[in-house]
């Protein structure tokens, strides 16, 4: 069985298994990081997103064999300072704002939304509403409108 | 349970309610549940149109009637931590009840609202129709039997201080968890918890806080799991490491609705496939256990399998909606020329599937089975597998996880059942996912239906409204069927079957239209059917308030006007009214877009709702990939009258979650039969509101308390938001929809194949990193 060592939140970590299992099932099966959550398996609905090198990616679509040592990988567990324990802006603002419901999705949502916030930084511009809109993340519970104001709120503070 | 020999709902003073102190080493505390009958609402203003059954008692009503004679009891416990717990005989799937009821217990408690611990219930058969999660009836049913317990608990732990200190409880008070003498002793919940426990079980009555004296019922808390969720903490079914040696396993299921396995032809080959442990046919498909769900995805689509065919097999859209019309009960009423208006709708199957598909993890040993899912009707679970098994349902455990989502979904146990079946043909644990593909093909749907309506008008007023709804028929084999046939001969409804029953209790015209008939009839198709956020409402009032509308153009009316003209009761009036004036009704709009208004009133609350929408080509026309864009709601008022919100901020949430569902019912959001089997594969095939739906000004107005019980609210917001956003399309349009979504009629994605039933994973992701 072939072995992979990538970054998981901070700590290098060493697993078995076949190179073509997508990295959801290495985290939620193999590792037991269970944050990123299964929601369709198709890179549609966005419930596993976690990052790559500070970029939002969805595990359920990334053999595991295309990662590589040096390759950081953090999921929502991972989020918070790692030495303080301080929640990271967008988390905060979405217990300030209340926001989730169920709570399915939502590590995949506060995972995207920093990375949207950093893409339209990097562009030079304040997030607006036009970004928002290019979020895929599906919310079945139908929470939007405060993962919105949760989003322009912590994006003040990143 | 109430004793009535105090003063009476709506005079001053404070009522007693029984409970009991249980025997036991720590304080432990119970109530039994059950509630107080509705008061009969009576009519006025216009053509009074009798009270309808739904007016009298509602299904919530009917639940907590079924409860009674049989329930037994909800208890509370305090440890010497301070901490009290209670383990709800509910499902929490989002809906924030564990948050409200633990608000209930500390505001009845005097503690701090953080040491209030709720957990979910494992099934309790002997709580019969009492652990069923439906209706919106959680926080009504639980309201009073809840604070009872609490205000025992508080009455014994003052009773136990006044003994330690010799004191006259009168000398002391709580607060915060802590009790104080006159003279400045102090002792906690904790520290009395053992000295307050009984040795034996023994019935005391309490009095309960006035409502006046809340401090923090009324309040807008947050959810108390909610920082376990942006930290990943919080645990869903298969997040659980609860089972040892439960691995993945998933299904290969046929390619139409309720298919069978003829015969499988490479067995041998996928069970030596890597990763792979066990493969079994079952009553559903072809299960296959293995070390990952990433190797299970691999052996289910490597299986060869030949099919029976299923039970649907020939219908699509176009031939079910026949039979709906055909099954149609005839109207009444006589159409008059020129002082009478008819209309018809059409409602596509629209699936009820939650973002976390179905699960279950499965543990069945021959003499013993033990379950974990999230359920609203655990107890109705417990039956039905123990049934399956061969096994008597005391040897059957199951337990109640945190659920994630639920939209009637979670009524049904699709997931425990098949898992334990899986189990005990793999003889070994099962940790059962369902591919997102199943969920929607193989998964519930809330059914087609097609609602005909005539209204006759004369001189000012409306005569008669008849509403006849045909419906494919509604599963309601869970809990909720059984509780109503236990009731049936109380309601007042006569002898109607479940779905009837259930349509009669739920459904009332809140407008004095004279004479007012509303009838469902059902056409029995085995599709996989059942509830899906307030079952027949959001169909029902969307026909109606759309009629309302052009019944108001008959009699040159405004919408607003000729609605609060017609209400029956001032409450319904009051939402109307702020809703019209917060949302500036009546302002002038481009054309192209238009407000829409639309009245709901429900579960003893009202709704009132007015959206804007902008259906001008060049919002239509957006694009975004591998989405449907079309009209966008732009700004949202939804004014709510539940009687008595426990917590506003988590009734807020509830009500944005069914403008999200409103908007998409009304707009996007269907499943497509077609041979047997919808065609929506992925969420997006199945277009649920999106961000590029939301519109960006949404504003949730809660009324102060009116009737000061609290009504139910998870489901209230729905159908008044698919309303008025259809309302709304209909004046920026100009036409009036007569099927719903309004996308319907386009395919808008190129399905997944039937065969294998669920698709690869892309091996792509990196390439969409951002």
């Amino acid at each position: 069985m072939p072995q992979h060592s990538f970054k998981l939140n901070g700590e290098t970590v060493t697993v078995e298994a076949p190179d073509d299992l997508r990295l959801l099932w290495v985290l939620r099966d193999i590792i037991g990081i269970t944050g990123p959550k299964y929601g369709c398996g198709l890179d549609v609905c966005k419930a596993c997103t976690s990052h790559i090198n500070c970029k939002a990616f969805n595990p359920c679509s990334v053999p595991v064999g295309e990662f590589t040592p040096t390759d950081e990988i953090t999921t929502i567990e991972g989020l918070a300072d790692r030495s303080t324990g301080a929640l990271h802006p967008m988390q905060q603002a979405w217990l300030d704002l209340d926001v989730a419901q169920c709570g399915y999705c939502q590590p995949g949502q506060i995972m995207a939304a920093i990375a949207k916030v950093r893409q339209a930084k990097a562009a030079g511009r304040e997030i607006g509403d036009d970004d928002l809109d290019e979020i895929r993340n599906i919310c079945r519970c139908g929470t939007y409108v405060r993962i919105r104001e949760a989003i322009k709120t912590a994006a003040a503070k990143m | 349970m109430a004793d009535d020999s105090s003063p009476r709902p709506g005079t001053p003073g404070r009522r007693r309610f029984l409970g009991y102190v249980l025997a036991a080493p720590t304080l432990l505390v119970a109530a039994q549940l059950g509630v107080d009958a509705a008061d009969p609402k009576s009519a006025e203003a216009s053509i009074p149109s009798p009270p309808e059954p739904a007016d009298l008692m509602d299904l919530g009503d009917a639940l907590t009637l079924a409860a009674l004679p049989t329930s037994n009891l909800i208890s509370i416990r305090i440890d010497s931590d301070g901490t009290a717990s209670f383990a709800m005989p509910r499902a929490e799937v989002g809906q924030g009840i564990s948050t409200a009821i633990a608000m209930l217990i500390a505001e009845e408690l005097d503690l701090p609202l953080d040491r209030v611990k709720v957990t979910l219930a494992d099934a309790r058969p002997e709580l019969v129709f009492n652990q069923f999660t439906g209706g919106s009836n959680t926080i009504r049913s639980m309201y009073r039997p809840v604070r009872t317990a609490a205000a025992i608990a508080r009455a014994r732990l003052l009773s136990a201080a006044a003994d330690r200190w010799q004191v006259p409880v009168s000398e002391l008070t709580a607060r915060d968890g802590v009790i104080t003498s006159r003279t400045g002793r102090t002792a906690t919940y904790g520290s009395l918890a053992e000295e307050a426990a009984s040795a034996r079980t023994t019935a005391v009555s309490a009095r309960l806080k006035e409502r006046s004296a809340f401090s923090l019922v009324g309040t807008p808390q947050n959810r108390l799991d909610a920082r376990a969720i942006v930290t990943g903490a919080k645990k869903f079914a298969l997040d659980l490491d609860v089972c040892p040696g439960a691995k993945p396993a998933m299904v290969r299921r046929p390619p139409t609705i309720n298919g069978t396995v003829d015969s499988v032809a490479n067995l041998a080959a996928v069970r030596a496939m890597p990763g792979v442990t066990d493969v079994a046919v079952i009553s559903t498909g072809v299960a296959v256990r293995g070390e990952t769900f990433g190797q299970c995805v691999d052996g289910v689509r490597a299986l060869e399998v030949t099919w029976h065919g299923g039970s649907v097999d020939g219908e699509s859209d176009d031939t079910v909606l026949r039979k709906l019309k055909a099954a149609t009960p005839p109207l009444a009423v006589p159409p008059l020329p020129g002082a009478s208006l008819d209309a018809e709708f059409v409602f596509a199957f629209a699936s009820n599937s939650a973002l976390e598909t179905n699960n279950a993890i499965a543990d069945v040993k021959p003499d013993r089975a033990e379950i974990w899912s999230s359920l609203k009707s655990p107890i109705d679970a417990q039956q039905m597998i123990a049934g399956r098994l061969g096994l008597p349902q005391s040897a059957v455990t199951v337990h109640v996880t945190e659920g994630g989502g639920s939209f009637g979904r979670k009524l049904f146990f699709d997931a425990a059942l098949e898992a334990a079946e899986i189990s005990q043909k793999m003889g070994k644990p099962v940790k059962l996912m369902w591919h997102r593909t199943d969920d929607f093909r193989h998964g519930r749907a809330h059914p087609m239906c097609f609602s005909r309506i005539r209204a006759t008008y004369a001189l000012g007023n409306v005569v008669s409204y008849e509403q006849r709804h045909a419906s494919v028929a509604t599963d309601f084999s869970h809990g909720l069927g059984e509780a109503l046939t236990a009731t049936a001969a109380k309601l007042p409804v006569g002898d109607l079957g479940f779905s009837e029953t259930v349509f009669e209790l739920t459904q009332s015209v809140p407008y004095n239209f004279g004479v007012t008939t509303q009838v469902l009839n059902e056409v029995p198709l085995k599709f996989h059917t059942g509830s899906m956020r307030d079952v027949y409402s959001p169909n029902v009032v969307c026909a109606r308030e759309l009629v309302v509308d052009r019944l108001a153009a008959k009699m040159h009316k405004d919408p607003v006007a000729f609605r609060r003209s017609f209400l029956k009761e001032d409450r319904y009036r009051a939402v109307l009214d702020k809703v019209a004036e917060l949302g500036d009704w009546g302002r002038k709009m481009p054309a192209g877009t238009a407000q829409g208004v639309a009245v709901h009133t429900e579960f003893k609350g009202c709704t009132a709702v007015l959206v804007e929408i902008d259906c001008r080509p060049e919002t239509t026309g957006r694009k975004i990939p591998d989405a449907v864009t079309g009209p966008r709601v732009t700004k949202v008022v939804m004014v709510v009258d539940v009687g008595l919100p426990v917590n506003p901020r988590g009734l807020e949430a509830q009500m944005i979650g069914c403008v999200s569902d409103g908007i998409g019912l009304a707009l996007t959001e269907s499943l497509h039969i077609s041979g047997g089997l919808p065609l929506e594969g992925s969420w997006d095939d199945f277009f649920y509101t999106r961000q590029w739906n939301t519109p960006t000004d949404v504003q949730i107005v809660i009324m102060p308390p009116t009737t000061g019980e609290p009504g139910g609210a998870g489901e209230l917001g729905v159908a008044g938001s698919f309303a008025a956003v259809a309302c709304a399309y209909a004046r920026a349009t100009g036409t009036v929809p007569a099927s719903f979504p309004i996308n319907h009629g386009t395919l808008s994605f190129v399905p997944l194949p039937r065969e294998p039933s669920i698709p690869q994973s892309p091996t792509d992701g990196l390439d969409h990193a951002f």
